[in-house]
């Protein structure tokens, strides 16, 4: 549940089983020793849905695959598997079907298995905002233009004035007031927090139902993230959309998030209510992940911190087998040296995200409902 | 009461073709022996140009245009080139630069990176050298081994590691570390801020921490100076500074955070940006953005005073005139 309570709708998104892995490139030698091919397992497994309005927050260390997911969703990454069935908007539907596409029973379509041509009206309901606002927006480019594209790729408004009414009803939306005052600047006049702002104006110009918000406040000073954020929850406010909010910092995500889903190395360890799930952690990486966090609060610089948590990351091309979390997990470490029957099932044989109740999932053996999920009890 | 370090007044000024930033803009700050400072503020605020002027490292076009910084008494302004290197930096004060763990020489091994100060500097032998490092990379909590590997097989906290036990070759007082764990993951990041509070217990090092992160700065820091367009508006103990700030922007700062734990408040925000260091508004820099403003802000600058024990602030709800 995010800071302000908003009532969800529908479901819009089914991501199954998404897999994104990367081929790393053999070496000559390799390929005459007829060594195996190799992929970096960016996204290996992730499955979640989201409703209307919804923020959903993708959560976790850098590498863990939180911005390759997102960036699946508009195709942005060739995926190697999996299902991600979305539910365009009435109209985008229409369009969909003049390209001749037909929807399954209840008006999905899977993201990953339309032809580029017939992607290009989902694009409309499916936008991103990236980290950088330095970066992002094209130097060349006075903020009207910026704004104007997505309206000329979609065909939105018919006439120019059409066009430059809906550009100064967007930035007043992101609260860049007076419009006029900022239609005729370059991105390089505008602070890092205005420039986010035309970002999001850019995203959310085309009304598009879901945003992909990719770090959108990490590049920006601790004093405008605030407002940034609000601007954010006001717009799936007044426009339903929702978000699928990337963030490595957990105090934001517990801020602004319905729901969020802890990554770790390419899969979802665990998943459930923003709230809940850092008031009381189940999976030993979110434990640890949380221990870790440091909160402003000068009392925490009385002791060392302790991290229930061992080692590295390791690569994404050798991922450990069973639980890929086992080599660094205090929890089996404890069931080695008790001798624990969890100490031949972690390394073995990899837990499935399983419903423990209350619409919280987690993916560790230590809890009977994924025990029973998979058939072992 | 000695102190390792006395700011006075500093003014540090870029002279760019477009005009003169007052980077650092009269900063005064003491900071007594074994003490933790903790340095906040946003970008821009002139924290790093703080760091370099006590390295006395500011990078042209900028340079020191007055004030002092006396470290152990010695006022390093005065000194000469030649002078600062062969008894002050690194010996006295060393430092951490931001993004360091990315500029080690990819193509040499981590040791002879280690070492090679110590045999400029400090005149040692190739094997007394090769010792004390061994003795850094430990006490930074690394195998020996590593320093015969190369930066790229080191993992980024490995490599954070390395860059302080550098930092510590020459047993400084003083170890300014800027922004030195914005780069790494949260486990990681708590790792090295243990190891830093681990250095400073144990070696009695000094450590003066710039970061803009308000968590970050509790870990380490018993004493914090909050930084705003190139001054110092508040400066007190860590815990003053939380339970009980007085400046209106360490209030607004510290509101603007969100929180892991406790209710879930609204969060506050600064409206506007910060001044143009090239032409600051006259009376006190923050009054633009100011939500309790009054009428002498913008007419006269607030001086920081000490208006409780070890309690300073630049702002006229709490200064004397």
């Amino acid at each position: 549940m995010s800071i302000y309570q908003i009532e969800l709708g529908e479901e819009i998104l089914r991501v199954e089983g998404l897999k994104v892995w990367f081929p790393v490139r053999k070496g000559l030698l390799d390929t005459i020793l007829g060594k195996p091919k190799l992929y970096v397992r960016a996204v290996d497994g992730v499955s979640f849905n989201m409703r209307e309005r919804e923020i959903f927050c993708l959560v976790g260390e850098s590498g863990c695959g939180k911005t390759t997911t997102g960036k699946s969703l508009l195709r942005l990454v060739p995926v190697t598997s999996g299902k991600a069935l979305f539910k365009p908007r009435k109209e985008t539907m229409e369009k969909l079907e003049r390209l001749g596409v037909t929807p399954s029973d209840g008006g999905w379509v899977d993201i990953f298995n339309l032809p580029e041509k017939k992607f290009k009206p989902v694009r409309r309901d499916i936008q991103m905002i990236y980290q950088d606002p330095y970066g992002s927006l094209n130097p060349r480019f006075k903020i009207k233009d910026i704004l104007e594209e997505p309206l000329l790729v979609h065909g939105i408004g018919g006439s120019k004035e059409e066009r430059m009414e809906l550009i100064m009803k967007t930035l007043e939306r992101v609260k860049l007031t007076p419009a006029s005052d900022f239609v005729d600047r370059y991105p390089h006049q505008l602070s890092g927090g205005q420039r986010q702002r035309v970002a999001i104006a850019r995203a959310i110009i085309s009304n598009p139902r879901l945003v992909v918000a990719d770090e959108p406040v990490s590049m920006l000073d601790v004093s405008i993230r605030a407002e940034i954020l609000e601007v954010l929850l006001n717009l799936r406010k007044e426009l339903g959309m929702s978000y699928l909010f990337i963030t490595h910092d957990l105090a934001i995500a517990r801020y602004i998030c319905d729901r969020i889903a802890v990554m770790y190395l390419g899969r979802i360890v665990e998943l459930g209510d923003a709230r809940e799930i850092i008031a009381e952690p189940l999976h030993p990486y979110t434990k640890a992940l949380i221990a870790a966090i440091p909160d402003p609060d000068p009392k925490n610089r009385i002791g060392y911190r302790y991290l229930p948590i061992k080692g590295e990351v390791p690569n994404a091309i050798n991922i450990p087998p069973g639980c890929r979390f086992h080599p660094r997990c205090v929890a089996y470490e404890e069931a080695v040296k008790k001798g624990t029957a969890l100490k031949d099932l972690c390394p073995r044989k990899e837990p499935p995200l399983a419903d423990v109740g209350n619409g919280r999932k987690v993916a560790c053996w230590l809890h009977e409902a994924v025990r029973k999920a998979a058939g072992l009890e | 009461m000695s102190y390792v370090l006395e700011i006075n007044n500093l003014r540090t000024y870029f002279f760019t073709l477009r005009g003169v930033v007052r980077a650092v803009d009269g900063v005064s700050l003491k900071l007594r022996k074994g003490e933790t400072l903790g340095i906040v503020g946003e970008s821009g605020c002139g924290k790093s140009t703080l760091a370099w002027s006590m390295m006395k490292l500011v990078p042209p076009p900028g340079r020191i245009v007055s004030g002092s910084i006396k470290i152990d008494g010695i006022d390093i302004t005065r000194m000469s080139e030649s002078e600062v290197r062969r008894k002050i930096r690194w010996r006295k004060i060393s430092m951490i630069f931001q993004g360091a763990m990315n500029a080690l020489n990819p193509v040499y091994k981590v040791g002879d990176q280690i070492i090679e100060p110590l045999i400029v500097h400090g005149k040692m032998e190739k094997e007394k050298a090769l010792s004390v490092a061994a003795n850094l990379v430990k006490a930074v909590g690394l195998p020996e081994e590593i320093l015969e590997r190369y930066p790229h097989e080191l993992s980024g906290g490995q490599k954070q590691r390395i860059v302080i036990a550098m930092a510590m070759a020459m047993e400084p007082d003083i170890i300014i570390a800027d922004e030195p764990t914005t780069a790494l993951d949260v486990v990681v990041q708590a790792q090295i801020l243990n190891l830093m509070k681990k250095l400073h217990r144990e070696r009695g090092i000094s450590f003066i921490l710039i970061t803009h992160d308000l968590g970050v700065v509790t870990e380490l820091s018993e004493r914090i100076a909050v930084m705003y367009a190139g001054k110092i508006v508040e400066y007190a103990s860590a815990d003053e500074i939380f339970e009980k700030p007085l400046h209106p922007y360490t209030q607004a700062l510290i509101r603007a955070v969100p929180r892991l734990k406790g209710d879930i408040h609204r969060l506050e925000y600064i409206p506007g940006t910060p001044p143009d260091l090239r032409r600051p508004p006259p009376g006190c820099r923050f009054y633009p953005r100011c939500p309790r403003r009054f009428e002498p802000c913008d007419k006269e600058e607030p001086p920081l005073q000490e208006v409780e024990k070890d309690h300073w602030v630049a702002c006229w709800l709490h200064v004397r005139r």
